[in-house]
């Protein structure tokens, strides 16, 4: 048995490797076959061909962190809700109701993140 | 010689294995027979793959053109054959700047981390009978994760370029990807609650034992699924991300030569592998109602996985692209309240069907009937609630329309 699962990941590791392979082999391709030429103005960052203005590191604005914390707690609900799916006719009623509550708990936290205004994009 | 007698001629075009049943005869040992199987098997893949993206590249063009009224590309080899192969060759030899304030290392690995999973992810898609190169029992949780790598890579390339448009696309992307992977998860959720497995070889088994796919009994997590997955792939309806009329050209302004050339592949074959699962756990994967005894079902799976690839070109050639705000309040308000019941309604039948011990000719067409008829009531019924009903669209129309026609026809300025 765990040699069997063993032997099932070292096919995805080899996947990986030729991944690898694969991009490591076109950037040295790219490395040998382009032409490189050193120029201060070259590696100016791009800004509708202006110099850039000012420190180009912006704040992120919080609607991001509102909309990062609702993903966290709904895919950490997913994560609890996969091997439920799985098992859950073997599990019997008492593991259904308690998920049907959780998933409560949850859509009841939408809810109020709805009604405070999270789910608006300002 | 064995695998003819045995009835099973048609894995013959299968590509590795014959030749793991040739290795096994010569008495190798199971460890060499495997890893030598596994390194033909990715091989191919990676094979196809490429060959896939880069007839993809021409394909696309030329029928998003076709749609538009134009002509694409038509110069480089026969009716512009040629135009992805001379692309690649330019950007090969094109010289890949890093400019001068990015983080250098990151900047560097970010379009690999982007590209690496995209191949991963095919290991374990089963393209055929024995075709799997990785057969996991948790085939569903292996795809959401190996896609959700991508996530961070987009923010490591937008952030390590150190270009505003590239941070506010990012920022921009982070927020659109996240939102549209609950969907997705919620979405794969419904269909592992129905079938109770996680690996992609049991979804095809059950939809050819029960000669019916999933599409027809599961409508709303498929539609579901497709959407998010164009949010996922930066396809055009949802393509806030690279703007070009806001921001440049999105998180990979910055990038140019072969790196760029990595974000570009990474997309189609991310859209593959969308295609891939779609296919797998909707279609019916590579069985065809007893057609796959003829027909190799590689032939099959590459088929519906084209065909569901084409949705994504279509659209692209269709739709105009949606305002950023719409399509989070899409993910937020519309999709993940639809899905949470979703779910909760196909577990409720599960259970059902569970303990009335109904047939399977009488339990799965009440089941899909069922589900089709909530998902039209839940989709109109929500949208009424959240006031996007027909009546008020017109409503909202007509004024739209009036004013437009009182600047045109009079000059007059509307408050």
């Amino acid at each position: 048995m765990t040699s069997e699962v063993f032997n099932v990941y070292i096919a995805v590791l080899i996947a990986t490797i030729f991944g690898f392979v694969l991009v490591g082999s076109a950037l040295i391709g790219n490395l040998i076959l382009s032409p490189r030429q050193k120029s201060p103005h070259k590696g100016v960052t791009y800004e509708c061909g202006m110099l850039p203005i000012g420190r180009s590191r912006a704040q992120v604005h919080f609607r991001y962190y509102l909309f990062a914390i609702l993903f966290l707690i709904f895919d950490i609900e997913a994560v609890f809700l996969f091997p439920w799916a799985v098992s859950f006719v073997e599990l019997g009623e008492q593991a259904f109701y308690e998920m049907l509550v959780f998933i409560g708990i949850l859509a009841f936290g939408l809810l109020y993140a709805w009604k405070k205004g999270v789910l608006n994009w300002r | 010689m064995a695998i003819i007698l045995s009835g099973e001629w048609y894995d013959l075009r299968d590509l590795a294995n014959p030749i793991r049943e040739l290795i096994d005869a010569l008495g190798a040992p199971d460890a060499v027979d495997y890893v030598l199987w596994s390194l033909i098997a990715a091989l191919a893949i990676l094979i196809w793959l490429v060959v896939s993206v880069i007839a993809f590249i021409w394909i696309e063009r030329r029928l998003v053109a076709l749609m538009q009224n134009r002509k694409g590309p038509n110069r480089v080899g026969p009716a512009g054959l040629l135009q992805p192969i001379a692309d690649a060759i330019k950007l090969l030899l094109k010289e890949a700047i890093t400019t001068r304030d990015a983080d250098r290392i990151l900047f560097w690995l970010a379009p690999i981390i982007v590209f690496i999973p995209t191949i991963v992810v095919f290991a374990v898609v089963p393209f055929g009978e024995s075709m799997v190169l990785a057969d996991l029992n948790v085939g569903v949780l292996f795809l959401i994760a190996v896609a959700g790598i991508m996530t961070p890579a987009v923010f490591i390339a937008g952030w390590s370029s150190n270009n505003k448009y590239a941070l506010l696309a990012a920022m921009r992307a982070i927020a659109m990807l996240i939102s549209y992977e609950l969907i997705q998860v919620l979405a794969l959720l419904a269909a592992v609650l129905f079938i109770g497995s996680m690996n992609l070889q049991a979804f095809v088994s059950w939809q050819d034992e029960y000669n019916t796919w999933l599409i027809f009994i599961l409508p709303l997590p498929v539609v579901a699924y497709v959407i998010a997955g164009a949010v996922e792939i930066n396809r055009s309806p949802m393509d806030l991300s690279e703007a070009e009329s806001e921001l440049a050209a999105g998180y990979h302004t910055e990038y140019g030569g072969i790196k760029f050339g990595f974000f570009y592949q990474a997309e189609y074959m991310a859209g593959f592998a969308i295609a891939a699962t779609v296919t797998t756990l909707f279609l019916g994967g590579w069985t065809l109602w007893g057609l796959e005894e003829w027909i190799p079902g590689w032939i099959i799976f590459l088929g519906k996985l084209y065909a569901v690839f084409f949705l994504y070109i279509w659209s692209r050639g269709t739709l105009p692209r949606l305002r950023i705000d719409q399509l989070m309040a899409f993910a937020w308000k519309f999709m993940l309240p639809l899905m949470l019941v979703n779910a909760l309604v196909i577990a409720v039948e599960v259970v059902v069907w569970e303990e009335t011990g109904a047939s399977r000719n009488v339990a799965l067409p009440a089941i899909g009937a069922v589900n089709a008829t909530l998902a039209v009531i839940l989709v109109i019924g929500w949208a009424r609630v959240l006031g996007h009903g027909s009546g008020l669209q017109r409503g909202y129309r007509a004024t739209l329309t009036r004013e437009i026609g009182k600047i045109y026809y009079t000059g007059a300025e509307v408050s």
